[in-house]
């Protein structure tokens, strides 16, 4: 693993002067993933936060090559450059040792992409795909996704009278993905760098796909200030909402086991988005995401023990 | 003469897909289509194409990974049908607005609901304003044919727009009829090397394709794109007459039947000029003096041509094989309509509308059509402006 | 080339591209920060926690070392002060102040 001082020698890819608000999560971990890359890289993007903010034309915040095509085909539009790419080498017209990289939000991905993204990993594209999840499109303006966890307010899952936010658990992307049985599956943090970017460092050496899902806190939707980012992210790894673990060649490892495991409504205190859970007769929505958690976490520390 | 052989006309097509030897295909059966996919997939199985084959799970994925393999400076095909290239749809306009040379074979067949598999130009018809250059073609050869000039079309450095080559499904896909074969190397010589524009994969210059484009520079590109026609026009008419010195088949924007000393026309696409013909050398023959237009190239329209072409008739009959829901006409009538506005003499106009979801369309239904033509052009007036071949009453 | 608010169509790369990777360095972002980290040059370690963790690629590193903040894209989020290790506090958040 590579240390700090080693990584900042290394020429970054994407660039200050993009547009996502103060403390996005997005950019942090593009940049993580990014100093991971030893060779050149092309980025397929879907729409989303990232795209829109990093490329408003006529600036591009990206120093490699980047495309965006639509929203729910980052991966059918990066199996694309990697089949050029196998082309133009087996003609020889390129011997460049290359990489390709999709980010992508959880719309992108748990969503409307998810149809794209298995036909890639089961075709078997060497690529990575990362999932940038904030958990909601927050692109559109915050409504609810299938990551967006139990009892979150969101414009679309809106705590109201009779309705406590988010009425539905969140779908277990990284294990739907693992369950391709691709080279490299892992899930990360922006606030465990070193667990990250050897993830992203494994991802790129896997002869085949590799798919990353990564928790990217996000102040506007979260309701959090810009400056926590970082702090709630680990808060979430800590409470076991969002462990990290790997699946590499069909074998599952946590990479990161808590010290402790405080109770999920730590990091719940930390959000506006659930601030209604403290109110009223909501109690028991923070018992069941606490039961689910539990419940998923035991699970977790079966397989990948 | 070259190779005669018999063959369908999917079959033709994936022949020319062989020949042209793409760097990189994706593309997702369908029927009536199917039958080019799996013959291209057994070609790549035998060794007999260079092509990378990627067999994603949808027609959206087939798309978007085509314009991502176009993006990185490599050439490109696919073919789809009706429903496929409805779900391609938002990629389309990207493929073109990217200025993207894919060649697609579009197999025409009738739009959901309800499903049906047979012929109509509903699919063509939708994606009339994607930006996608389409040639219509009467039959299996000229698919063939129009494959191979479409590569050329789509990589002229004016023109770099994608084009799809469309012919009927099952009525020409799945006919058997004697091809004439160029060979291989006539073909690469004719395709020529691709020409890499832009690439992802040149890490020396990096681009960022699909950017964010708002009301500052977006209309800009669009009035940038509008004027790639104009020079597709002229390429689709250069490339069919290089056609023609290589095989003896040319090809343009239309093609003129019997129109040099005629007074009444049918306006059609697709494999129901070849009935046409045969309708009109019957009718010619009790006298009438009648031809056909067979249009070629739907997108670019060729509105002057057309206009200089027709203006001059006194009574013609365009025939739509697909139906613009809540317009006045079906969409080529639309267009000729349109395009003979601009002229001070125009003739008399009729539309039908035929062979919805693959009703058949025979002589005697385009026979009935010329007499109709006649008794209008006699009589001066258009009395029923609007009608339908072969639907019950 | 420059392309500017005043380019024309004609001048538009083909596509829809920008040709000009990076470019959005230029574009200053800067002007949207409300609190202004201030970095405490004797109190630094250079842990490059706050590089690492930093959104906007504002932490301005020369040979392992952290050598300024870039201003001109710097949003003022603040992570960076939140970050740096509790015992050292090299960062601290300093209102912005507009004339």
């Amino acid at each position: 693993m590579a240390s700090l001082k080693q990584l900042s020698s290394k020429k970054e890819l994407l660039t200050g002067g993009h547009r996502l608000c103060a403390g996005c999560g997005a950019s942090i971990i593009v940049r993580q993933v990014l100093l991971a890359a030893d060779t050149p890289v092309v980025i397929a993007a879907s729409t989303g936060c990232l795209e829109v903010a990093t490329t408003i034309f006529p600036y591009t915040a990206w120093r490699c090559s980047f495309i965006h095509c639509a929203f729910e085909n980052a991966a059918s539009t990066l199996s694309g450059v990697e089949t050029a790419y196998r082309a133009l080498k087996k003609k020889g017209e390129t011997d460049q040792d290359m990489r390709f990289i999709a980010f992508s939000g959880d719309g992108g991905t748990y969503d409307i992409g998810i149809q794209a993204l298995s036909g890639a990993c089961e075709r078997g594209h060497r690529m990575l795909y990362v999932c940038y999840d904030n958990q909601a499109y927050m692109n559109t303006g915050i409504q609810r996704s299938s990551a967006t966890p139990l009892g979150a307010a969101t414009t679309t899952s809106p705590a109201g009278k009779v309705l406590p936010g988010k009425t539905q658990n969140r779908k277990d992307l990284t294990e739907i993905i693992a369950a391709h049985h691709i080279p490299y599956v892992a899930q990360a943090s922006p606030s465990r760098w070193n667990d990250l970017v050897s993830k992203a460092q494994r991802a790129l050496q896997a002869e085949g796909p590799s798919f990353m899902n990564v928790l990217s806190p996000c102040p506007r939707g979260w309701r959090h200030p810009p400056n926590e980012s970082i702090k709630i992210a680990q808060l979430a790894v800590d409470t076991c909402i969002w462990p990290l673990y790997e699946v590499a060649e069909d074998k599952w490892r946590l990479t990161y086991r808590p010290k402790q495991k405080p109770p999920v409504e730590e990091w719940l205190k930390t959000q506006g988005r659930f601030a209604h859970l403290f109110k009223g007769n909501n109690q028991q929505v923070i018992e069941q995401l606490q039961a689910e958690v539990d419940r998923r976490w035991e699970e977790l520390l079966e397989k990948t023990s | 003469m070259g190779n005669l052989i018999s063959m369908e006309g999917n079959q033709a097509a994936a022949e020319a897909m062989r020949q042209i030897n793409p760097d990189a295909m994706a593309a997702y059966p369908i029927t009536p289509q199917t039958e080019v996919v799996q013959t291209f997939a057994q070609f790549v199985a035998d060794g007999r194409v260079d092509t990378e084959f990627v067999t994603v799970e949808s027609e959206h994925s087939a798309m978007s990974a085509c314009v991502a393999a176009a993006a990185s400076g490599t050439r490109v095909m696919t073919a789809t049908s009706a429903n496929g290239m409805a779900l391609m749809w938002e990629i389309l306009y990207i493929a073109a607005s990217t200025r993207l040379p894919i060649v697609m074979a579009l197999v025409n067949r009738a739009l959901s609901a309800n499903i049906n598999i047979h012929c109509d130009h509903s699919d063509s018809m939708g994606a009339r304003d994607t930006g996608w250059i389409q040639l219509f073609c009467e039959n299996g050869q000229e698919a063939y044919d129009s494959l191979i000039q479409a590569v050329r079309i789509a990589e002229h450095p004016q023109v770099r727009l994608p084009v799809m080559v469309c012919y009927d499904g099952f009525i020409i896909s799945h006919a058997v009829e004697c091809l004439e074969l160029l060979k291989d190397n006539e073909v690469q010589k004719f395709i020529g090397e691709f020409k890499s524009v832009n690439s992802l994969l040149d890490i020396s210059h990096p681009y960022t394709f699909g950017p964010l484009d708002l009301y500052d520079f977006y209309f800009e590109h669009k009035r940038q794109q509008i004027e790639a026609y104009g020079p597709a026009k002229q390429t689709v008419i250069e490339v069919g007459k290089q056609f023609g010195s290589l095989s003896g088949r040319e090809y343009g924007l239309f093609e003129a039947y019997h129109l040099q000393d005629a007074r009444l026309a049918i306006v059609l696409m697709g494999s129901a000029a070849g009935t046409a013909k045969e309708a009109v050398d019957r009718l010619r023959a009790n006298g009438l003096p009648i031809g056909v237009l067979k249009l070629r190239a739907f997108r670019p329209f060729p509105s002057e041509e057309l206009t200089q072409l027709l203006s001059r008739f006194e009574a013609v009959a365009v025939l739509d094989r697909a139906v613009s829901f809540g317009a006045a006409a079906g969409p080529l009538f639309t267009e000729i309509s349109s395009a003979l506005f601009a002229s001070n003499h125009r003739p008399l106009l009729l539309n039908y509308i035929y062979g919805l979801g693959g009703r058949d369309i025979d002589i005697e239904d385009i026979q009935e059509v010329g007499k109709k033509l006649q008794k209008t052009a006699e009589s001066g007036k258009v009395e029923q402006p609007f009608d339908y071949i072969g639907v019950r009453k | 080339m420059k392309i500017t608010p005043e380019t024309g169509w004609k001048e538009l790369p083909q596509g829809g591209v920008i040709p000009e990777a990076g470019n959005a360095e230029q574009y200053i972002t800067g002007s949207w920060r409300t609190f202004r980290p201030i970095r405490d040059e004797e109190k630094c370690t250079n842990c490059l926690l706050c590089w690492i963790h930093c959104p906007d690629s504002s932490i301005i590193v020369e040979d392992a070392k952290v050598v300024g903040i870039d201003y001109d894209h710097c949003k003022g989020c603040g992570i960076c002060a939140e970050i740096c290790p509790p015992k050292i506090k090299a960062i601290t958040m300093v209102a912005e102040k507009r004339d």
